[in-house]
């Protein structure tokens, strides 16, 4: 093994001075290109050092001359977005909610930002697709405890079900027959299968019979002498297929012994109100949705 | 070590640095074949985007458009959806099928006459040679100092090359948009950044590959000589010396005269190396290097005329063509070289695309329909006890004018109805107004109490209500709960 240097005959560079095996290897220079594009990396990381938050301090970084953060880029991008849904928000905002249907392109975008505003916060209780659960209305239903035309569904949604602070919210209170001593088991026994038998769910037995006089005096103030609800007070229809906490013999029975006092918050006072707007659109779009009630020509 | 080299000083360099290229001017059957190409093409190119074609009020009126924006893609009478993009697919085969066939048959005509980077540098060369002379001004040119007349004329040259590179990319954007209007906005300043970004990239990539590239573009970056090679064969055209009358040469007519010995038609002239766009030297053979443009053709027979010798000492000659000629045979005849099973088959793939892709153009639907399934939730109760789904339809009008529509169903005996009608006028059909040339969606429900499978297969058909008609036919499935009371 050689250790002297000396010039390769073919290329006229310098070796390193090792051989091995006959092998010798150039001392070729790195090319000038790659030099100044690796110089050049070195100053520009110096320069983005002093542009930008980079130096880890104690409790923060440095702040860099350009004042980048990138909570700062977020509220511009924000800001940007908002200012690019700024005049369809401003028209659904002056747009009377029964109106909006009138221009389909309105409309449509005041469901999609219902449907954004609903999976942030509707999902937790009525469920992604708004079909509910135990306690909780499903939405794609056609059946609605307080109404379901497009006014009655933005009236709920503004001022809530039984919303403590809210002076205009739905509000109804069904009795617990049981646990206040109003109905005794066996009464109550009697109104159930009487319910059951309304929902076309038992034959017209005994108990039934009793129970439809029990009905009569008991509940038909509310749900109605047919026991078809009433939409004014959020008393269901107990004659159709849709049960909010169950149809079965003992959920009725618990429902008749303690009641039921399902809330909803009054989201117009923790959303704007093109929001609720937006997602009363959304939830009349989801195949429930009635018409409005012809106008009252006396008005 | 330090034993004196016996060897001369080596180079120091372990490539061959590219000797630059100054064509002589030629005229000739060829060189007149590549102006009329030339002329051609660029037409082609610059004028395409301006020709208008009526669509009716609907569609925008550019013969020829990539409407990138709105994903539609006009070429005269036909419109192309993204959905039917195969077309466009089909049409690249068929250049590929077709490049093929022309090389299997006339070698490398594509290299020689039409691909964009001979044509460009044809022109630049033609540019540089009224600015700057013929090819010996040139020569002079650069090996002349650097002086008032070496810096005007280069400047005038370096200008125009310029000012054709901004045009050529200029033409491209015409394509993507409106052409009079984009270029109202392109020189007010108002054409998207998009556009600007496009020139200025395809002006250097043009003056670049135009101008200082050139034939290193053809001989070390593109792909497609070293795949012709592969293609060709025998019975493929190339640019061939006919060595066997050529040799051996001598320098100079007058040797050549004056000799003993016998001598060939070639006086070494080397007309032919002059004019060479690429700078070879046919003589030596095919080679990768000859875009097979046949101006040393055009250079030769100049020559030849003017010494009262025969013509075509260099000339298109099939391999096949040579050795018969080596010989003394007859030549094959064009129509034997033409069709042989390769050529044959070519053209059988290349035609069988054009007429299937014909044959689905004229038969193409106009309408389309895709139905997405609601599946959050699947079904619904009705307070009636019934079991609804829904369903969101897209109807595809692809006619230039707005259309209505009726959806109804089959496989199913349910009402429709949507969420702007409601349940109480649900109906057999439902009619839908679709814009010219978009989609439609709708968001249709159906409900049924009759019981049933878990899933049911449904078919949901959209009928044109006009004169024209049309249909088109989409399956779905309802769905219900496993006990339905």
């Amino acid at each position: 093994m050689s250790d002297e240097k000396r010039v390769d005959e073919a290329t006229g560079t310098e070796t390193v001075g090792h051989e091995w095996d006959g092998i010798e290897e150039l001392d070729t220079p790195m090319p000038r290109w790659w030099l100044i594009t690796l110089f050049g990396t070195i100053l520009f990381a110096i320069g983005y050092c002093f542009a930008y938050p980079s130096i880890p301090l104690l409790h923060s970084s440095t702040a860099g001359y350009l004042g980048w953060t990138s909570h700062g880029q977020l509220d511009a991008e924000l800001a940007a977005d908002h200012a690019r849904k700024a005049p369809i928000l401003a028209a659904i905002a002056r747009t009377p909610i029964e109106r909006i249907a009138d221009d389909p392109r309105l409309l449509a975008a005041a469901q999609e930002g219902g449907k954004a505003a609903f999976k942030v916060n509707c999902t937790q209780c009525h469920g992604s697709g708004a079909a509910g659960a135990k306690g909780y209305p499903n939405l794609n239903d056609d059946d609605w405890l307080w109404g379901g035309d497009i006014k009655a569904i933005h009236q709920t949604l503004e001022h809530g079900v039984r919303y403590p602070g809210d002076d205009a919210t739905r509000m109804s209170q069904m009795p617990a027959f049981g646990r206040d001593g109003i109905l005794k088991a066996d009464k109550i026994d009697d109104v159930v299968s009487y319910v059951r038998f309304v929902s076309h769910q038992e034959p017209f037995n005994t108990s039934a019979r009793r129970g439809k006089g029990i009905f009569a005096q008991n509940c038909a103030a509310c749900h109605g002498a047919e026991a078809k609800g009433n939409r004014q007070i959020g008393a269901p229809n107990l004659t159709d297929a849709i049960w909010l906490y169950g149809g079965d013999r003992q959920t009725i029975t618990e429902t008749v012994t303690n009641a039921r006092y399902g809330i909803m918050p009054a989201w117009g006072q923790r959303l704007d109100p093109v929001t609720v707007k937006m997602l009363a659109l959304y939830v009349h779009s989801l195949g429930g949705g009635e018409k409005l009630p012809p106008a009252d020509p006396a008005k | 070590m330090n034993v004196p080299n016996p060897l001369p000083k080596p180079p120091g360099r372990l490539f061959e640095a590219r000797r630059k290229v100054f064509p002589r001017k030629v005229d000739g059957t060829f060189r007149r074949l590549k102006w009329a190409i030339m002329v051609a093409t660029l037409a082609i190119y610059y004028l395409t985007p301006w020709l208008r074609w009526q669509r009716g009020a609907y569609a925008p009126d550019q013969a020829v458009l990539v409407d990138l924006a709105h994903r539609r893609f006009y070429m005269f009478s036909i419109e192309i959806w993204p959905n039917e993009f195969y077309y466009v697919v089909g049409l690249l085969l068929m250049a590929a099928v077709g490049l093929f066939l022309v090389t299997s048959a006339v070698g490398r005509a594509w290299c020689g006459y039409a691909c964009p980077q001979t044509v460009w540098t044809d022109l630049f060369v033609h540019v540089e040679r009224f600015i700057e002379g013929d090819r010996n001004a040139q020569l002079r040119l650069e090996r002349a100092p650097w002086g008032v007349e070496k810096v005007a004329r280069r400047t005038a040259k370096f200008t125009s090359w310029l000012l054709i590179a901004a045009l050529t990319g200029g033409a491209w954007i015409f394509y993507f948009a409106d052409a009079p209007t984009l270029a109202r906005q392109f020189v007010t300043g108002n054409a998207p950044a998009v556009a600007y970004a496009t020139v200025g990239v395809l002006t250097a990539t043009t003056f670049i590959f135009g101008g200082l590239m050139r034939e290193q573009v053809c001989i070390y970056m593109c792909p497609w000589p070293r795949i012709q090679s592969a293609m060709m064969d025998e019975r493929s055209l190339s640019v061939t010396y006919r060595e066997w009358r050529g040799e051996p040469r001598t320098r100079g007519l007058k040797r050549s005269q004056e000799s003993e010995a016998p001598t060939g038609d070639c006086i070494d002239c080397e007309a032919c190396i002059a004019v060479c766009p690429t700078g070879i030297d046919i003589r030596e053979g095919a080679q990768i290097g000859c875009i097979t443009c046949g101006l040393c053709i055009d250079a030769c027979d100049q020559m030849m005329t003017r010494i009262g010798r025969p013509t075509q000492l260099i000339g298109y000659l099939t391999e096949l063509d040579a050795d018969h000629e080596r010989r003394g045979e007859l030549a094959i005849s064009p129509i034997q070289r033409l069709f042989h099973p390769r050529t044959i088959a070519y053209f059988l793939i290349w035609a069988g695309i054009g007429c299937a892709m014909l044959f689905a153009l004229g038969n193409r639907a106009r309408i389309g329909v895709s139905v997405l399934q609601t599946r959050n939730p699947i079904w619904v109760r009705l307070s009636d006890g019934a079991v609804r789904n829904g369903y969101l339809i897209k109807i595809r009008n692809m006619e230039e004018r707005p259309r209505r529509f009726a959806i109804s169903l089959d496989g199913m005996d349910a009402l429709l109805w949507d969420e702007q009608s409601g349940r109480g006028s649900a109906a057999r059909r439902i009619v839908v107004t679709a814009d010219a040339d978009q989609v439609a969606q709708r968001q249709i429900f159906l409900a049924t109490s009759t019981r049933g499978e878990a899933r049911t297969s449904i078919d949901f058909t959209v009928r044109a209500l006009d004169a024209e008609g049309g249909l088109a036919r989409a399956t779905s499935f309802f769905e219900r709960p496993e006990a339905t009371p």
